[in-house]
């Protein structure tokens, strides 16, 4: 029985160890935050964060998620959680919002890295979740918004 | 329990207050009714504390305020903006107002199609007025109980941030302390609406309402339903469209782990498992043999060719100005081009699903559609039940793009539920999703026409042929723009009357939308449409037809002003003499553009405009080719005038989702036939635009006071020939087929 450290909680999940880790958040732990919308490792809607990392949970197998650190958007909190979130208000950037978990949680591990990243350091970033309602331009100008934010407070 | 029945009273009398009132509003109650009424199917129950002014607001005793949104909220900012048009006329505290998804009940259909649905960036268009009257007949109640309270005169007191205000004692009472101190009051007829300058909400970028709950991953979507005893379903549907079940050979499948069920319905294989991974998990386990359809001969390719021969042909006349003939005839400069527009898919980032519950007496369904209405009359149709015993609960929808204006998968969930007598959602794989689209129709474009010795057209033939997305997908809605009260039989003699008739009586006139009229003043005009459906499923595509058509126009636009040696901008300008509001837009958007300076540094220019349903848009796109001919889009200036601009913000945050939406079909992907099957089936193949491609857009929306127009489809059919003129602009050559590509040309 897999055991996964999830938020900080540790869970066991009674599945398959095959089983795509995204369908053990979003049904085994109704973390639904965590979308599918692919199934095939391309458009990024079930990212959440390994050890901090993005990971696309949808190609992982549980089995592989053991002993790891795994943040979804439940769990995402902390100071550039909440610089992030306060921009994506501030900028008002979502639209249908389906996307959104994963644009943060992407954006989260940015910042955690790169307090201060250019245009292309953000695109870099954040090309692996697709947005179909395109609020790329928006996100790109909450990311700036909100590492400013995280400067300021370092200071 | 004194003040249950003064509650009662007080609610019976809204009702007959509204009836006898404005007409446009109903109350929770029927009149005499008891107190069973309340938990009627159709009607939201109203707490003790609450009060509901009319169908579309609710206030509490603690100064909340909820307006009721009839319409679906799939990102385009519907919500927030109903609830600042009721607000603005309310006087309320905007920092109280929250909104919730309205029931299926007439009072919310929409005023123009007769149908509770979201569709043809008509929402606030059409409704404005009507959500303006709400708010201020309630305001005005709350002024009168207000003044009938103090015993002053009403003419003494005003409304204004969900307080009322006695101006000669200052005495002043918030709207969450008059809801129990409306009694024996009607509804105030006639209430005078706030002029533009007085408004104070409406005009300004407020910020969405709906945020907070989709950034902590809260926010419910149909996939995130959860409903007690619920199994999980998946399905397969024929490969080849159109194509029937032959056989079924489940053994394998039923001895996966977790799956309940596998079971033929009407539109295909749906399996039954306790999680979607295992259900879709068991889908090649599943031994199908199809029908051989006729369709299995379909290919877009061979279609292109056909549709090529007929277009050599004439079609049927659907717009006329002045007689092209006798020009063609006798004029030497004729331009002539073809266009090729594929076949589109949705792809919203949801994939499509549906809740349902079905019993013998009742039915719920928690799901993400454009069309409430559609949705009670498919479940009424399999289910037998009535549609007052149908209710339908809207949950926030990944994106609709038209695609969940159809309710295909409702009807699916439904019978699913129906025949294994248990609440089921239904989700379908990606896949599925992208092979079994209603897609935007493909169509061939003939365009030809000749200009005077000033480089002005003076006579305009477009021909188009394909199918039109109405004569197929309005004969599966029509039953829902029936009354309710209509018999069964008669709504399916309807739909197959419509099915039968239908196409022939209305293919073509919506498909030349934007083709003609032209916005530009040409003497002879002539727009024809060849209706050749080869039964490719179709369905409204954000935009829908100008999608398609303004591809053409705005391309070919540009192939006369070259061939007449006229700056592209200019001759456009010239031809809008007649259209201020358009031509004052492509003014604008040239400005920002610069224009007459040379454009930044290994970029050319390309312009666009168009008017979608007196929504006024020009784009310049700035666009380099690098050396592996690859198309990059790195600017757009974008000017709009969509009449009083209700959420600034929101409106250029609209232009921009359109843009990126026509984007992807302008460069990246499209959907292609081959015997009969879809070739993509994901976003490895049908790859959507990411955020390294997309452009810089500066929106300006030009400032008015005419009611408000559309927003929501308006960006995307012009983004396609903007960058494609400025291929030209960069390379010469013309592409004249979506998505652009230089290597093919
Ligand atoms: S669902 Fe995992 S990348 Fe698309
Ligand atoms: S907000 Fe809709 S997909 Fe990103």
């Amino acid at each position: 029985m897999p055991r996964l450290r999830i938020n900080g909680d540790v869970r066991d999940v009674n599945v398959p160890p095959d089983t795509p880790l995204l369908w053990v958040l979003n049904e085994q732990l109704g973390l639904t935050g965590t979308k599918y919308s692919c199934g095939i490792s391309e458009c990024g809607a079930c990212t959440v964060l390994i050890n901090g990392e993005p990971v696309l949970s949808c190609g992982l197998p549980v089995s592989e998620a053991e002993g790891v650190d795994i943040v979804t958007i439940e769990g995402l909190h902390g100071p550039v959680a909440d610089a992030l979130r306060n921009a994506w208000i501030a900028e008002d950037v979502v639209q249908c919002g389906y996307c959104q978990p994963a644009q943060l949680l992407t954006a989260a591990a940015l910042l955690s890295t790169n307090f201060n990243p250019s245009d292309e350091d953000i695109d870099a970033a954040m090309s692996d979740v697709i947005c179909r309602c395109g609020t790329y331009q928006a996100i790109r100008k909450a990311i700036h918004r909100a590492a400013g934010e995280i400067r300021h407070e370092k200071k | 329990m004194k003040k249950n029945n003064i509650d009662q009273k007080r609610r019976d009398f809204l009702k007959l207050g509204f009836v006898a009132g404005s007409g446009l509003l109903i109350g929770i109650h029927l009149p005499g009714c008891t107190e069973a009424a309340n938990q009627s199917v159709s009607t939201p129950e109203i707490q003790d504390d609450e009060f509901k002014a009319n169908a579309w607001i609710k206030i509490n005793s603690d100064g909340m305020i909820t307006v009721t949104v009839s319409h679906s909220e799939m990102g385009q900012g519907i919500s927030t903006a109903i609830s600042m048009i009721v607000a603005e006329e309310l006087e309320a505290d905007w920092s109280k107002v929250r909104f919730e998804m309205a029931p299926v009940e007439d009072v919310y259909k929409h005023p123009k199609y007769g149908i509770q649905w979201t569709v043809s960036s008509m929402s606030i268009h059409a409704s404005w007025d009507l959500w303006r009257k709400a708010g201020a007949s309630a305001r005005q109640l709350l002024i009168l109980s207000a003044a009938r309270f103090w015993g002053v005169s009403v003419n003494e007191c005003l409304a204004e941030n969900s307080t009322v205000i006695h101006k000669p004692s200052s005495q002043t009472i918030n709207y969450g302390e008059l809801i129990d101190k409306t009694d024996g009051l009607s509804l105030p007829e006639n209430v005078r609406l706030k002029r533009p300058d007085e408004f104070k909400i409406i005009g300004k970028s407020v910020l969405r309402l709906d945020s907070h709950e989709k950034i902590d991953g809260s926010a419910v979507f149909g996939t995130d339903v959860k409903v007690p005893g619920m199994l999980i379903a998946t399905i397969v549907h024929p490969p080849v469209f159109g194509a029937g079940i032959k056989s079924l050979d489940a053994r394998e499948a039923l001895t996966m782990p977790g799956i309940k069920n596998v079971l033929t319905i009407e539109t295909g294989v749906a399996i039954v498992a306790e999680t979607f991974w295992q259900a879709s998990s068991a889908i090649p386990s599943l031994n199908i043999e199809w029908e051989k359809s006729d369709n299995r001969h379909v290919s877009t390719r061979q279609l292109f060719k056909r549709w090529k021969k007929l277009g050599a042909k004439e079609g049927k006349v659907f717009f006329e100005e002045g007689d092209v003939k006798p020009v063609f005839e006798s004029t030497s400069r004729v331009v002539e081009a073809t266009y090729d527009l594929p076949y589109q898919a949705h792809a919203t980032p949801e994939p499509m699903n549906c809740t349902a519950s079905v019993t013998k007496t009742g039915c719920e369904i928690w799901v993400p559609t454009q069309n409430q209405k559609g949705a009670q009359e498919i479940a009424a149709r399999i289910t037998g039940l009535d549609n007052e015993q149908i209710r339908v609960h809207t949950t926030f929808l990944g994106c609709g793009f038209g695609r969940r204006a159809l309710v295909d998968y409702v009807g699916e969930a439904v019978e699913i539920s129906r025949k294994i007598n248990a609440p089921v959602k239904l989700i379908w794989t990606r896949e599925e999703d992208i092979q079994h689209d209603f897609y935007r129709p493909a169509t061939h474009n003939v365009m030809k026409a000749t200009i005077d010795s000033h480089g002005r057209p003076t006579a305009w033939l477009h021909r188009i042929v394909g199918a039109d997305v109405f004569a197929q997908a309005m004969p599966k809605v029509i039953s829902g723009m029936m009354p309710d009260s209509t018999p069964r039989f008669l709504k399916n003699m309807a739909t197959s009357l419509a099915e039968t008739f239908l196409p022939r009586i209305i293919a073509g006139k919506k498909a030349i939308k934007s083709a003609g009229p032209l916005p530009y003043r040409i003497p002879n005009v002539q727009v024809e449409f060849i209706n050749d459906d080869p039964g490719i499923p179709i369905g409204w595509w954000r935009s829908v037809a100008p999608s398609a058509n303004c591809f053409a126009v705005e391309c070919f636009i540009d192939e006369l002003a070259a061939a007449g040696k006229r700056d592209p901008y200019e001759l456009r300008i010239e031809l809008l003499g007649a259209n201020p509001r358009l031509q004052h837009v492509v003014r604008k958007v040239a400005e920002m553009a610069n224009w007459y300076e040379p454009p930044p540094n290994g970029t050319h220019r390309g312009i666009a405009a168009h008017d979608f349903q007196s929504t006024m848009m020009a784009y310049v796109a700035e666009v380099s080719v690098n050396d592996f001919n690859e198309i990059m889009v790195h600017r757009v200036f974008c000017a709009v005038d969509c009449g009083i601009a209700v959420n600034p913000g929101n409106i250029e945050a609209q232009v921009i989702s359109a843009l990126a939406f026509g984007l992807t079909a302008t460069i990246k992907s499209s959907i292609t036939f081959r015997e009969g099957k879809v070739e993509q089936g994901n976003f490895d193949d049908f790859p959507v635009l990411r955020m390294d491609e997309m452009p810089r857009v500066e929106v300006f929306v030009v400032p008015s006071n005419n009611p408000p127009t559309g927003i929501g489809e308006v960006g995307v059919p012009i983004i396609a020939p903007a960058v494609a003129n400025a291929v030209y602009a960069a390379t010469g050559k013309r592409l004249r087929s979506l998505p652009l590509r230089l290597d093919e040309a």
